[in-house]
């Protein structure tokens, strides 16, 4: 039986690492995330947990110690967000170069300057080609869910890969909602036992650990490392269906919102796509049809699903909160481009960023995209394939 | 040496087969000088055999009997190290033919 708790988006995660018990807990406290790692720290205190807990001195540090800890052979997971991430940053492509399954809880957050602690993407899209699997969460609920299957998929014996699971920062790690915690039984029985591939404990084996490849070694090891992240698709979408199975959430590559007939779409992830769902409903129920598609697995990147979603709209609207100076659009708009580039039908496609630093997202914002949208499609124009939303102009 | 596909790799850069680094002959990136060792100056004083960077000076019992060409690059450590005012290892024009195989 699962338990109705009153807990923010922190305390979530919090909880679910209470009941997992990694062998391994690292991090440096760094808002929005903080609390998670006070948690853990009195969880630790308070004797309910039996993993480690270590503070050391920075992320980088915190990072270095996860990826020595789930060498050794243990479970091992860390909390942190924007300049944190960015710390970490070195470190996070050799967890993921030593396909290490080490799980991340970040509440994403903005990268400084201006120094601001506020919540967009701007950190994990930073870590994009990082190697690790990441996975956006809409909600308290989602954010606990997501960490609890992000064991499974990481540590999947195929995927043996990092895994970081999102939560905007302040918008879910602050906001307290009314979840479904699962029994503690329930979720150790979910996310099993864990089985370390070449763990450094054991003695009886000679194995050397990160070795240095020249020029004839590092292409097929990066190449085998690939492999690991090319495995998860069909790992994420069973582990999605056993979750859905055991505790009655469902879950998988992306959220279809009333796209059935819809004839416009926009795109959005994380915690954007609530509001927009009630954007939707109001548009719904003024005869527009309009609907969301939420990806809530960002890499591996689902090309081909969202391709197939998208193909028959007349117009979509990719809405990103974050930027990419210079380049031809945001993180998720040039994916999402791209994905369709091979299908013959495929809709008009715009690229609007938001919610930078903080900045707040309301349903009238989701409306004026909507009729941008509606323009374009009656027009078959596309007058601004790249703007902002709700910026002081 | 032959190279293994990105598919016969082990997971995550582990190599099951440690101590293989003794199959890279080093002495292979020599080039110009190689150390020379000259028996009777020496001290048996092991400076040459603490500094040396590829472990390349040969031992045999308790004394230090010349150089692994196999593995020496020739970086001269062992030379400016050497103690005596005559010294042991002096550093000369390469002659010998370079050892073969090692890493491309």
């Amino acid at each position: 039986m699962s338990t109705l708790k009153t807990l923010n988006g922190n305390q979530t995660i919090a909880e679910a690492v209470r009941q997992i018990d990694p062998d391994v807990m690292a991090a440096y406290p760094i808002t929005p995330s903080t609390a998670i790692v006070e948690a853990i720290a009195k969880f630790k205190a308070d004797g309910l947990i039996t993993g480690e807990f270590v503070c050391p001195e920075s992320e980088h540090s915190a990072m270095s110690l996860c990826i020595g800890a789930s060498s050794a052979g243990g479970r091992v997971m860390t909390a942190t967000a924007s300049q944190g991430l960015a710390l970490m940053w070195e470190m996070l492509y050799i967890a993921a170069g030593l396909r290490l399954p080490i799980v991340a809880a970040i509440a994403n957050r903005s990268l400084s300057a201006p120094i601001n602690i506020h919540g967009d993407h701007s950190d994990t899209m930073g870590a994009r080609d990082s190697g690790w699997i990441q996975i956006y969460s809409e909600n308290c609920q989602e954010a606990y869910d997501n960490f609890i299957q992000a064991f499974r998929i990481g540590e999947d014996l195929k995927v043996r890969t990092p895994v970081l699971v999102g939560l905007d920062g302040f918008i879910i790690s602050h906001s307290m909602e009314v979840i479904q915690v699962e029994d503690d039984d329930e979720v150790k029985k979910f996310v099993g036992e864990y089985k370390p591939v070449y763990p450094l404990l054991d003695t009886s084996r000679k194995m050397t650990v990160g070795p240095i490849d020249f020029t004839d070694y590092y292409f097929e090891h990066k190449r085998n490392q690939i492999e690991g992240i090319e495995n998860a698709p069909p790992v994420i979408e069973a582990v999605g269906k056993e979750f859905g199975r055991d505790f009655g959430r469902q879950y998988g590559f992306l959220e279809e919102y009333r796209m059935d007939d819809a004839e416009i779409c926009i795109v959005v992830m994380s915690s954007a796509a609530g509001t927009c769902k009630d954007a939707v409903d109001e548009l719904r129920s003024d005869g527009k049809r309009i609907g969301l598609l939420k990806p809530r697995i960002y890499r591996p990147f689902a090309h081909q699903k969202i391709a197939e979603a998208l193909k028959k709209m007349k117009a979509v609207a990719v809405l990103d909160r974050s930027s990419s100076p210079g380049a031809f659009g945001a993180p998720l708009f040039t994916d999402i481009r791209s994905a369709l580039y091979d299908y013959e039908e495929r809709p008009h496609i715009v690229n609007y960023v938001y919610g930078l630093g903080g900045r707040d997202i309301k349903v009238e914002h989701f409306k004026e995209v909507a009729l941008k949208l509606e323009k374009i499609a009656e027009t078959g124009k596309v007058e601004e394939l790249y703007g902002y939303i709700n910026l002081r102009e | 040496m032959k190279k293994e596909t990105w598919k016969e790799l082990t997971i995550g850069t582990i190599n099951l087969d440690a101590g293989n680094s003794v199959k890279n002959l080093t002495g292979t990136w020599r080039s110009g000088k190689k150390p020379q060792f000259i028996q009777d100056k020496c001290i048996q004083c092991f400076f040459c055999w603490l500094y040396c960077p590829h472990s390349a000076i040969l031992v045999e019992g308790d004394e230090v009997k010349g150089i692994n060409y196999d593995y020496c690059t020739g970086c001269g450590i062992c030379s400016v190290e050497c103690p005596p005012k005559e010294k042991a290892i002096i550093m000369v024009k390469e002659e010998v033919k370079l050892a073969e195989g090692g890493a491309e």
